[in-house]
């Protein structure tokens, strides 16, 4: 839903690489807004995953589906509420987080239904969109946030910041934290470091109740 | 997924399909032990197979038929002359491949095509079963099928496949003998029966019994037939099959071949023709009680009850990888009970996929050319023989 679709060696896009060496061999992983379900069939080729995957555009869930992929067609705001507590080891959502209505919620469901969540998304507090919104007045429109304001399906972004708070509103422990920043370099920041909230165009959270 | 959709016809479709048509006799030593406790024999089941089985024997497609349904599935109706009910889903370089898949599609228990239903002669007497024909339950229809795998020398079924009743098999297909099918494919379907199915039956049945050709259930005797009654039957169940959409569309307020409103009870109303239509044409090639008997079988179809209330339960460690299709303007099996199933199947952390099609057309959809829907049984049936280990070595045709 963002862009910075940079792809690593493996072919893979490189946040998508991230995450999937947090996930530890052979575990039951949900990937929630899996897309065409390139992710989980990285994660079943490579990590021995038992993948699972949710999708709400038919046509990835088609595409997936074709790769021999367990991809059911849902929302990530109303069924995850489906599935049972702790039913996976890690419940994925990687740069949807900015699309649902309710982020919060989300981020609760996914640590209801996992022992891990991972979640990755484009970070508002990158000094370009700072720079762009401080500059022009305007919401910031770029190759990094290629919508304008009118019809983003982005209606939740956040900054580092914001997510480390709600982290911790919600009692959450951030086991693991990385920020990308725009020549797909890979940092490993602190959750209050300045300098990530300012440098990395996405951040990836590994996050345990 | 390159498909061909030249239509073949007679002879030719018969030798592209490498179509047999068979009738076996089983349970003619060991009788049928059915839900009801009653035990029942022999039973013969007509069935037709299409495309060629694999040496391993592990290329095998079971298709369940729906409520008026039957074996025909890829050939021609032998009373109606109409294409097969899944022709356009069934054949070389279809959806479901005959020219990589062995297709077996046998008429259910109770049927009137074929296998052993309340028309059949009771060894025993002679005479038709008629209503002395036990009552039996979708579970039982799928031992019969079963027991065919076994007569074909078939461990294991690549995949079951079937929409509405039809989906019902295929999901006791999967619970029941989850080591005998590889993938299911359950579509338009439910795993609990509704109450307005079960209304919307019990209508056609009492149409059926209320005619008075229907003489208690012995017309066959009597040399006569209840066509007013399940043609009725039939009426009311159809438009069960179709959305307000699909009928506004093809009839709206139409007059039919009038130019005004005769202020009778003609059918003035092309709607009114097509379902009387509909109706004659059905009981052409229907049998009144085994409409009592399946309409019956679907009514007592309740797999959460068999479970406690958990329909979960019901796929409790199972093997088996679903593929679940619901379409978005069917209110006879919406989403919602396709949904069900998924919610179970996850909770019993059951491989699952779920598309709802986006259609206008009602239940009738699964029968008919919906891309979307064909789209994904050709991918998930492509995913899963990849992970079966499934070679093709002939797919050029």
């Amino acid at each position: 839903m963002a862009a910075a679709a940079n792809h690593s060696a493996t072919g893979i896009r490189i946040d998508l690489k991230i995450i999937s060496e947090m996930v530890e061999d052979g575990s039951r992983v949900l990937d929630v807004g899996c897309g065409d379900g390139e992710l989980l069939a990285f994660l079943q080729a490579r990590r021995h995953a038992d993948g699972r995957g949710m999708e709400l555009s038919m046509s990835g869930v088609q595409r997936a589906v074709a790769r021999g992929l367990a991809v059911i067609q849902g929302d990530a705001d109303t069924d995850l509420a489906d599935y049972p507590d702790g039913a996976f080891d890690y419940v994925i959502l990687s740069k949807t987080l900015q699309a649902t209505h309710n982020p919060r919620a989300v981020v609760e469901q996914m640590l209801r239904i996992g022992r891990h969540a991972i979640v990755s998304f484009p970070n508002f507090a990158h000094w370009r969109t700072r720079l762009d919104l401080l500059l022009h007045g305007r919401m910031p429109v770029n190759d990094l946030l290629p919508y304008s304001w009118y019809e983003t399906p982005n209606i939740h972004f956040c900054t580092i910041r914001d997510f480390t708070d709600l982290c911790r509103d919600l009692g959450v422990r951030v086991k693991d934290s990385l920020a990308l920043d725009a020549a797909g370099e890979v940092q490993r920041f602190t959750a209050d470091s300045r300098w990530a909230n300012l440098l990395a165009v996405d951040a990836v959270f590994l996050l345990e109740k | 997924m390159k498909r061909t959709n030249a239509t073949l016809s007679g002879e030719d479709l018969r030798r592209r399909l490498n179509a047999v048509e068979a009738s076996v006799r089983l349970y003619d030593a060991e009788p049928l032990a059915l839900d009801s406790g009653a035990r029942f024999g022999p039973v013969d089941v007509a069935y037709q197979t299409y495309g060629r089985l694999n040496a391993a024997k592990s290329n095998a497609v079971v298709v369940c038929h729906a409520l008026t349904g039957d074996h025909y599935a890829a050939l021609p109706h032998p009373v109606t002359g109409k294409s097969g009910w899944w022709s356009s889903l069934i054949g070389p370089g279809r959806v479901i491949d005959t020219d990589r898949y062995f297709v077996v599609c046998s008429n259910v228990l109770g049927g009137c095509m074929g296998t052993t239903g309340p028309k059949s002669a009771d060894p025993a007497t002679g005479e038709p079963y008629m209503l002395g024909f036990p009552v039996i339950t979708v579970a039982d229809m799928v031992r019969v099928q079963v027991k065919l795998l076994d007569h074909l020398g078939i461990a294991q079924a690549f995949a079951a496949i079937g929409g509405s009743m039809g989906g019902m098999q295929v999901l006791e297909w999967a619970s029941r003998y989850p080591e005998r099918v590889f993938c299911a494919l359950p579509v338009a379907t439910c795993a609990r029966y509704s109450a307005q199915n079960i209304a919307f039956d019990e209508v056609g049945r009492q149409a059926i019994m209320a005619d008075p050709e229907w003489c208690g259930g012995r017309y066959l005797l009597e040399g006569r037939n209840p066509h007013k009654g399940l043609a009725v039957a039939r009426m009311a169940a159809h438009i069960t099959y179709l959305s307000e959409t699909a009928l506004t569309r093809k009839f709206g307020r139409k007059l039919q071949d009038r130019e005004k409103i005769g202020y009778g009870f003609d059918a003035d109303f092309e709607v009114e023709s097509y379902l009387r239509h509909q109706g004659s044409t059905f009981v052409e090639r229907f049998d009144a009680n085994s409409y009592l008997y399946i309409t019956r079988a679907m009514d007592y179809f309740d797999m959460p009850g068999e479970h406690d209330g958990h329909l979960s339960h019901a796929f409790r460690h199972t093997p088996v990888h679903f593929c679940v299709v619901s379409f978005s303007s069917d209110w006879l099996f919406p989403t919602r009970d396709s949904q069900a199933i998924v919610r179970a199947l996850n909770a019993a952390a059951a491989s699952v996929s779920f598309v709802e099609v986006q259609s206008d057309k009602g239940h009738d959809a699964f029968l008919l050319d919906e891309p979307e829907f064909h789209d994904t049984v050709a991918g998930f049936l492509a995913g899963m023989a990849e992970r079966r280990g499934l070679s093709f070595a002939t797919e050029e045709d």
